[in-house]
């Protein structure tokens, strides 16, 4: 690859291309089919998530979040909430831990299966994204038994939820867990072990260790280039301390340690730790308990400032939130996790073919809603 | 062959006009208008069975009549039609920097290709538009028509898309014709004729006369023809020119209407014509495969269409299981896998057929 130069052309991948999982445009110097340098520009989603957030109530911020990272609403919620509570100094229930628990790990499963989905499309294979999807509805239905919503819940307050679990709920879940279970072996036979997908994504796009963590990517991300971090276990919020699970990092069982396929691997093998969790989380989960207990009736944090991160499916999300003591959030601050992880694009995708950049890109899993807020 | 067979028939009806040329007009435009009308259902057809298959395997239900009134008619029969009626009163759109005569020409270019392949495909021991003593060469040729029309939509487009999905068609078609050629190559020194008719004849007698059974060279032969075969006829995992997720949607990025219907038309005539070939060469044809047994014309249509479906239908599986190469690896098996093993394969026909006398 390389030895024949001829003329250079730019291209512009996006902002609509069916590829760049949203409003992205990727700006692309190729040289044929080389790509020599590669240029995102995003702000094509940009709402002011930020600046929003500092005209309205705490409480309505939480809608607002849904809307950041719309592919993981609850975990999105959750940061928001364990942020806020840290700042109140409030302390919910046990009911309400494990039902956040449970909602943040089915939102991980689901946003996984969109990932991985998503990402054998990127390669041409379209029929394990709508198996994928087939099993992400039966996720959604489940959310919407609960509050009613499949994509954008509002659903975790500060202090507690918005309402508690519909009746059958834990037995809907149980269910639905014995029905996933096979599904992610089937997933991964078509996908993870076919001789196409493993020719396409492993060894392309290496991330070695360092430059991930020199770039801030986090999440599975970061897990694939083979850093064993993951804030549930190592900055442990909520009652994740309680748990039994694995942290799934890549290996580099089918190239080198960090390529496509271990992002992609990974975020399969988090799906079952996933299922660990939930399963743990409704078997420990106390019958009674008012989920609106804690609920503060005015939310008036007191003066000052604080960060909170939590393990969103993409990553590292953290909250900065400034008060001065009224009811509206003085500043609020976000760390995205995607927007590290589009960052690292030009160092590990420059030099590689056109298509490759583009399974490059949906290895990382990026959503625009959060990268731009 | 079937134009004169009509014409004999015709002179014979009406004795007193016998050898007038109308009738030999007549003649001629008939087994066209058969065709056109074979081609036609056809296409409704595969359209139907890709969008079922693929509803199978995806666990969906694909299209389906629901309720009261024409909604798709009965288990969506009506559904290509109704897509193919969609594109046609489409608003006809050429981008104003295209260049307009060839970016017209394109999809007629290709079209034609497709459709004039299918003249010299067997359907029955009389039952063949023009029985061409060069036969199964004519197709091979007359399939090259189509990296031409390719590569004048994607020029002519003026789009950075479409330039990339001509560009990337051109290598691919023209590679992949090597390995399918000289995969017939071994065809046609085993049966010494690049006649269809005499290919097939070659193979009467049964399951075990079929050229694929012949000698343990010809699986191979079959495996490369059909595989460079999806690779011609541009589908997955060859379906670099018009990737969706990479290219938008390659050649075919700025055309729309009836002239994007020409481009998909003619990809499914061209997965006719294809595996029609490899019906030919590789599984006997028209010829029953109980010998005598059930090899009238009527039934030799239906062998050879079934034959034919059976393959479309393992090009449909494939399209919707596995993802897409990329364009080195593309090559890559054709220069360097398929090639020295159908040269293997030629050097070993040629051996076993002297020892066999």
């Amino acid at each position: 690859m390389g030895l024949v130069h001829g003329e250079e052309m730019v291209l512009n991948i996006g902002p609509q291309h069916p590829a760049t999982h949203g409003v992205l445009r990727l700006q692309v110097r190729t040289d044929g089919e080389v790509v020599s340098q590669i240029t995102p520009y995003m702000g094509y989603l940009h709402r002011c998530f930020e600046k929003h957030c500092e005209n309205v109530t705490y409480e309505q911020v939480i809608p607002y979040t849904d809307r950041c990272d719309y592919l993981s609403s609850m975990s999105m919620n959750f940061g928001y909430v364990v942020a806020m509570e840290r700042l109140m100094d409030i302390k919910v229930n046990e009911r309400v831990e494990h039902i956040r628990v449970v909602m943040a790990e089915l939102q991980r499963i689901a946003s996984h299966l969109l990932c991985t989905g998503v990402f054998g499309l990127d390669l041409g294979a379209f029929t394990p994204f709508l198996w994928a999807l087939r099993d992400r509805e039966r996720i959604l239905d489940l959310f919407e038994f609960t509050c009613g919503a499949r994509l954008l819940y509002n659903y975790m307050w500060v202090g507690g939820l918005s309402h508690d679990i519909p009746v059958g709920f834990v037995e809907s879940t149980f269910e639905f867990l014995d029905y996933f279970e096979p599904k992610i072996d089937e997933l991964e036979n078509i996908l993870a072990h076919n001789k196409i997908l493993v020719e396409r994504s492993a060894d392309i796009g290496v991330m070695p260790k360092d430059i991930a963590i020199s770039y801030g990517v986090t999440g599975p991300n970061l897990r694939a280039s083979g850093v064993k971090w993951d804030l549930r276990k190592n900055d442990s919020y909520s009652i994740y301390d309680r748990f039994e699970f694995d942290i799934p990092i890549g290996e580099g069982k089918k190239g080198t340690v960090g390529d496509c396929w271990d992002r992609f691997y990974v975020r399969i093998l988090e799906m079952r730790e996933s299922v660990k969790i939930i399963r743990q989380a409704l078997a420990s989960m106390p019958k009674d308990g008012d989920v609106h207990q804690s609920l503060p009736k005015k939310i008036r944090p007191p003066k000052g400032s604080v960060y909170a991160r939590t393990e969103t499916p993409r990553g590292d999300l953290g909250y900065y939130i400034e008060s001065d003591g009224s009811p509206i959030p003085y500043r609020l601050k976000m760390r995205s996790p995607a927007f590290t992880a589009l960052s690292v694009m030009d160092e590990i995708a420059a030099g590689w073919l056109l298509s490759d950049v583009l399974a490059i890109l949906g290895s990382l899993d990026i959503v625009l809603g959060e990268i731009d807020r | 062959m079937t134009v004169d067979f009509i014409f004999e028939g015709l002179n014979q009806l009406f004795p007193s006009f016998a050898g007038n040329d109308i009738f030999l007009i007549l003649a001629m435009l008939l087994p066209f208008a058969g065709l056109f009308g074979f081609i036609t259902i056809y296409g409704f057809g595969v359209i139907y069975s890709e969008l079922k298959v693929s509803s199978f395997i995806q666990d969906k239900t694909g299209p389906m009549g629901q309720g009261p009134g024409l909604h798709a008619g009965k288990w969506g029969l009506l559904q290509p039609v109704a897509d193919g009626l969609k594109l046609f009163f489409k608003e006809d759109i050429i981008p104003a920097s295209a260049d307009k005569p060839l970016f017209i020409l394109a999809p007629f270019l290709i079209f034609i290709g497709a459709f004039i392949s299918i003249i010299a495909v067997p359907f029955g021991e009389k039952i063949i538009v023009a029985d061409m003593n060069i036969g199964i060469f004519y197709v091979l040729g007359i399939g090259s028509l189509a990296v031409i029309a390719v590569i004048l939509a994607g020029w002519s487009s003026n789009n950075k898309w479409a330039l990339y999905g001509g560009m990337r068609s051109a290598a691919q078609i023209i590679s992949y014709e090597i390995p399918a050629g000289i995969s017939l190559v071994v065809v046609i020194m085993l049966t010494s004729s690049l006649s269809m008719q005499e290919i097939i004849s070659y193979q009467a007698g049964g399951l075990f006369n079929w050229v694929i059974f012949d000698n343990p060279f010809m699986p191979i032969a079959f495996v490369i023809y059909f595989i460079s075969a999806l690779a011609e006829t541009n589908r997955t995992p060859f379906d670099l020119p018009e990737s969706e997720s990479e290219l938008v949607a390659g050649f075919v990025t700025e055309y729309s209407g009836a002239r994007y219907a020409l481009f998909f038309l003619s990809e499914y005539a061209n997965m006719f014509v294809v595996s029609a070939v490899a019906a030919t060469a590789f599984l006997g044809g028209w010829q029953s495969p109980f010998s005598d047994f059930l090899n009238t014309p009527i039934w030799s249509m239906f062998w050879m269409i079934s034959k034919t479906f059976f393959l479309i239908f393992v090009m449909i599986w494939i399209r919707w299981t596995v993802p897409r190469l990329r364009v080195d690896q593309l090559m890559h098996v054709c220069w360097k896998v398929f090639i020295p093993i159908g040269l293997f394969n030629i050097f070993g026909v040629a051996i076993w057929t002297v020892l066999r006398g």
